[in-house]
């Protein structure tokens, strides 16, 4: 079976009135990734044989009639670690790697009564907006299989896009969940820096990484990220503040809403197409009751440059322990130590990865710390200030998620400063650490527009709340990709 | 202050420093590559920085600390089990010759 | 031993390794002497995803040994990571306190030839130990993670240092600073204290520093003064000869008492330091500092003025018993349990220092305890045993037995009662009228031999100066007409 028509709550009912048993669901979704994920490619890993005992399981215990995610199957990055199942980060050096625990928001889904189905393809670590530097496969767009599904998030979006599962995890250093869900037409949710555990998420920048959630309906989001985030020891820059029911919260109407529309985000390099559509959907928003004002965020365009510095810094650092010694991949033709050391790692990697490994290991040496990484620091600063200064006056803050719709194969591989400009505009949020969220906000030539809502911190419940009456006014959602399903 | 591309010997420097090998052609368009990120790089110079504090966490958390109390995982057999070469208890590797670092 | 013309100018590093429950940035025991690997988890092994877990204990011990050091505690703390790629370092950064040390300025105080002298100490700060290698005759070398991550402190002393004695007076007070804060063992053998030494000399009178040499390998105080002082005489031979020195790193080496060259320094090592972003920085407030400042044990210095000044202990005496911060505690305990202070130092230099050195075993690992000790030695004040029997009930106590059951079971009460030694003594003599007859004709010698009966008969337990009184005045009653 597919989820297109479907959301939590159906699905929820279904099983509690046992109208459907958890195994039938999960052997249900286990077969349509059979018959249709050849085309897209979007999982590294089916999980078949833990998902199934894991529902068999449920079915015998019976689906918690409180717990909304009991007995839902999803899928996960595979950047997150998972006890016992292949965890790659789509890279070579990771190709054998089993690790023998949970990450910390797989352990708590997994509490709520949610059963992991597979790992999703992703650029190599993380490291892309095309999903196209993964070790192992090229994953599809879900609107036009010749198209990117964007990144690095990418086998997540396509995954839920093409209805094979209800929802996925992603992680988002720059833009990776919102960025992907925009180009397939769905919700990615990027929370607040320190809301979801990172624990268990293979690092990539560390004060940038937070891992995120896909899903065709936002409530559906609410509901999951209830379930993900909160406090974790073994996370010491997770928040300790008390998660929301956020579902709870949603509404339709949103009178009083001060909306900022940030001026440098509909600039020269943002298609006008996706501008407009853009501009279209917060009109909606003022229908349903907001108010609308044009702000400055003025160091937005730095933010590419001073994130490309920080987030391959941290990740050089981060990077340094897949050395070939103690796990993952070891060349087999390395003989001294330094030759382990660097056979292994020269072949692990893939060209993405050590290209930031290299920008990240020049920016932190000796000569350059100060005007590379200390001056990115500071701009940082200037970023986070500009934000507080509009999140004093306006509750939330629209703009597109990405500067066009998904784009062709292959056509900014070459060319990184390109491609990390079609980050532009996601980067500034991971800068600041806020909560933001891509919705579907319509379509130029058929393939989707993510209109980005971007909150203050720890103000998720507001972003649920106006993608929801958004949501619920266009239901755009109801618009699946066309073709054979 | 505008940064200067990296010669191909400075950007050799960069790589041994992250112990890795690039080829020849490798080499050569990750110079070029790195070349146009410090293009990018370059715009930060136009910014007024003056005392300006550095951000290096949007965390707003402190004092985050374990109480020290000693937990036996008991994960010695699985985590030797991921080494790629290993000698009874022990990972093996090549000899070291080098002494390694100032701890 | 210094070289005449020269001025040489020592800077030592010590790593102290914390005696946490637990390890500096994960919850693995923090243990000596494990098999290889087994107190190891997912965070020392720095597998993927993994993520710190700064301890509180290590802060709070680097604050303890900070404010031992008399170091100000710097109030705003962030970790950094100092990279480097090493097999026994997992994560191949480590984590440290490079850019705010928990304390800085400090000083300790050392005399040498009589001389009293402040010596300074730049900073110290909380990081993680590595995993340790051994390297085989094989071509291969063997990590054990079981080291790493447990927390260290680095001392980092000012260039104050002129001498190998000053160096080894320095080392003897920061040991002894540090064990009687009781955060480490400090033992070089063990390897819960290290050393390494930067050395330059350069002619009297001249304001640059020489070339600095590193010595490592120094597995003792002992090679520490020997290394400086060789290293003292070939940097002067080599400016004598009008060469250069060259910035290296030399090893000590045991056999020779000289030192060898490792590598030569031509660039500094970038380690590529920044902020940890893994770890929520630390703000300490004053109370934070005073509360852990109060859990301090006295320090050694304070604890000999105590004996000295109210205990009336010799000066000597005092600095015996502080050589460790377990037997001054012993001995505290001793007194505290009521013994009296000199008896309780005596037996503890003596029988029971006796008694470890025969053993080789640590005082705490014994079964001694300050209670039996002190009942032991009170039973001796008030003459139910005599020092004789005590040295039977001494191994009693070293098995863990009760001295005073102990005594009882055996009946080692010592006859001090005239009533029940008088009867005693009228029959010894009367069994040995010649002996009475020869102390009464100026032989003293047979005083010795009558006590020996009477100690027979008693089977040693008589009070020896009780009987000696009672047979004194026995023998005067029966001096004949
Ligand atoms: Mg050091
Ligand atoms: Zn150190």
């Amino acid at each position: 079976m597919n989820f297109f028509k479907t959301d939590l709550e159906t699905l929820h009912a279904q099983l509690v009135a046992k109208e459907l048993t958890v195994e039938e669901l999960v052997t249900a979704t286990l077969d349509n990734i059979a018959k249709i994920d050849s085309k897209y490619q979007a999982f590294i890993t089916v999980m078949d044989e833990s998902a199934l005992a894991q529902a068999r399981a449920l079915d015998e215990r019976g689906v918690d009639p409180d717990e909304i995610l009991s007995g839902i199957p999803y899928g996960i990055k595979d950047n997150l670690v998972t006890k016992g199942v292949l965890t790659t980060a789509a890279s070579r050096m990771l190709a054998n790697f089993v690790p023998i625990y949970d990450a910390t928001v797989v352990a708590n889904l997994k509490k709520h009564g949610a059963i992991g189905v597979g790992k999703l393809n992703m650029d190599e670590f993380a490291m892309g907006s095309t999903t196209e530097t993964s070790y192992f496969q090229e994953t599809k767009n879900a609107w036009d299989q010749t198209k990117v599904p964007g990144g690095s998030s990418g086998g997540s979006a396509v995954a839920v896009a093409t209805g094979q599962v209800p929802f996925a995890l992603g992680t988002d250093t720059g833009g990776s969940v919102r960025q992907p869900a925009a180009f397939n037409g769905i919700v990615g949710m990027k929370p607040t820096y320190g809301r979801i555990s990172r624990f268990g998420a293979i690092a990539f920048g560390s004060s940038f990484d937070q891992v995120g959630i896909l899903t065709r309906t936002v409530k559906d989001n609410a509901y999951v990220l209830a379930a993900a985030a909160g406090h974790d020891d073994q996370d010491q820059t997770s928040s300790d503040r008390p998660v929301p029911d956020y579902a709870a919260q949603l509404t339709t109407d949103l009178s009083g809403l001060k909306v900022a529309v940030p001026s440098e985000y509909f600039g020269a390099g943002v298609d006008k197409n996706v501008q407009a559509t853009v501009k279209a959907a917060i009109n909606q928003l003022v229908k349903l009751g907001a108010s609308v004002d044009t702000v400055s965020l003025p160091h937005t365009k730095y933010g590419v440059a001073a994130y490309y510095i920080l987030a391959s810094s941290e990740a050089s650092s981060n990077l340094q322990r897949f050395d070939g010694i103690r796990y993952g991949y070891r060349a087999s033709d390395a003989k001294t130590l330094e030759e382990v050391y660097v056979q292994s790692r020269s072949q692990g990697f893939g060209p993405e990865v050590k290209r930031r490994i290299m920008l990240g290991t020049y920016s932190l040496s000796a000569g350059s710390y100060d005007a590379f990484f200390k001056k990115a620091a500071q701009v940082r600063t200037l970023m986070i200030e500009d934000f507080q200064r509009v999140f004093a006056d306006y509750d939330i803050i629209v703009a597109p998620t990405a500067p066009n719709v998904a784009y062709d194969f292959g056509q900014n591989t070459d060319d990184p400063e390109v491609t990390y400009m079609n980050d532009a505009l996601t980067i500034p949020v991971n800068m600041a650490g806020l909560p933001a969220m891509s919705i579907n906000a319509g379509f130029v030539n058929g393939l989707p527009v993510g209109m980005q809502l971007i909150g203050a911190a720890f103000a998720e419940a507001t972003l649920y709340q106006v993608g929801y009456a958004f949501e619920q006014a266009t239901k755009l959602y109801e618009q699946i990709p066309g073709g054979e399903h | 202050m505008a940064q200067e591309p990296l010669s191909k010997t400075e950007v050799e420097a960069v790589a041994s420093l992250a112990k890795l090998t690039l080829q020849p052609e490798e080499a050569a368009s990750m110079t070029e590559q790195l070349a146009k990120i410090f293009d990018l790089v370059n715009t930060l110079a136009e910014v007024d920085t003056t005392g300006v504090k550095p951000t290096y966490s949007p965390s707003d958390v402190q004092n985050v600390l374990r109480a020290d109390v000693a937990v036996d995982a008991q994960q010695a057999t699985a985590l030797l089990a991921n080494a790629p070469e290993r000698e009874g208890d022990l990972i093996k590797v090549p000899a070291i010759i080098d002494e390694g670092a100032d701890k | 031993m210094t070289v005449p013309n020269f001025e040489t100018t020592i800077g030592l590093e010590v790593h102290i390794e914390l005696k946490t429950q637990s390890k500096a940035m994960s919850p693995a025991p923090a243990e000596y002497g494990a098999q290889p690997n087994q107190k190891t988890n997912v965070i020392d092994w720095g597998y993927p995803g993994v993520l710190p877990q700064a301890n509180q204990g290590a802060l709070e011990y680097g604050m303890m040994a900070a404010t031992a050091l008399h170091a100000s505690v710097t109030r705003d703390l962030h970790w950094d990571r100092k990279n480097y790629f090493y097999p026994d370092n997992p994560k191949a950064y480590q984590i440290t306190q490079q850019e705010t040390p928990i304390g800085r300025e400090g000083w300790l105080e050392i005399e040498v030839d009589g001389e009293k002298k402040r010596v300074g100490i730049t900073e110290l700060h909380v990081e993680e130990d590595a995993g340790k290698n051994t390297h085989g005759t094989d071509g291969y070398s063997y990590v054990d993670l079981n080291r790493q991550g447990t927390p260290l402190i680095e001392i980092v002393g000012a260039p104050d240092l002129h001498s190998p004695e000053e160096a080894y007076a320095y080392l003897e007070a920061l040991r002894e600073a540090i064990q009687f804060t009781g955060i480490s063992d400090v033992k070089m053998q063990e390897g819960s204290m290290r050393v390494d030494a930067n050395i330059s000399i350069r002619p009297v009178g001249s304001d640059q520093y020489g070339t600095k040499v590193e010595l490592k390998n120094l597995n003792s105080f002992n090679y520490v003064r020997k290394g400086l002082a060789f290293e003292e005489e070939r940097q002067a031979k080599i400016y004598l000869a009008g060469g250069t020195v060259r910035q290296q790193t030399r090893r000590y080496d045991e056999a020779t008492g000289g030192t060898i060259l490792m590598r030569e320094k031509e660039t500094a090592d970038d380690y590529r330091y920044f902020p940890e972003p893994d770890l929520a920085p630390i703000k300490v407030s004053d109370e934070w500092v005073d509360e852990v400042a109060q859990r301090l044990p006295k320090s050694a210095p304070e604890r000999r003025a105590h004996y000295v000044g109210t205990l009336g202990l010799e000066p000597y005496d005092a600095k015996v018993l502080t050589q460790t911060l377990a037997m001054s505690d012993f001995f505290d305990a001793t007194v505290a349990a009521g013994a009296n202070p000199k008896r309780a130092a005596n037996y503890l230099m003596g029988d029971v220092n006796a008694y470890l050195n025969e053993k080789q075993v640590d005082l705490e690992d014994t079964q001694l305890t300050p209670a039996h000790l002190a009942a032991m030695i009170n039973l001796i004040e008030d003459g139910t045993i005599s020092t004789k029997m005590a040295k039977r009930v001494f191994t009693a106590i070293t098995e863990g037995k009760d001295p005073i059951a102990f005594v009882e079971e055996k009946g080692l009460k010592q006859l001090s009662d005239p009533k029940d030694l008088q009867p005693i003594i009228d029959q010894v003599l009367d069994a040995n009228e010649q002996s009475v007859i020869d102390f009464h004709g100026g032989k003293d010698r047979a005083v010795g031999y009558l006590i020996g009966q009477i100690m027979k008969v008693t089977h040693g337990n008589a009070n020896p100066s009780v009987v000696n009184q009672l047979l004194m005045t026995a023998l005067q009653a029966r001096k004949p007409e």
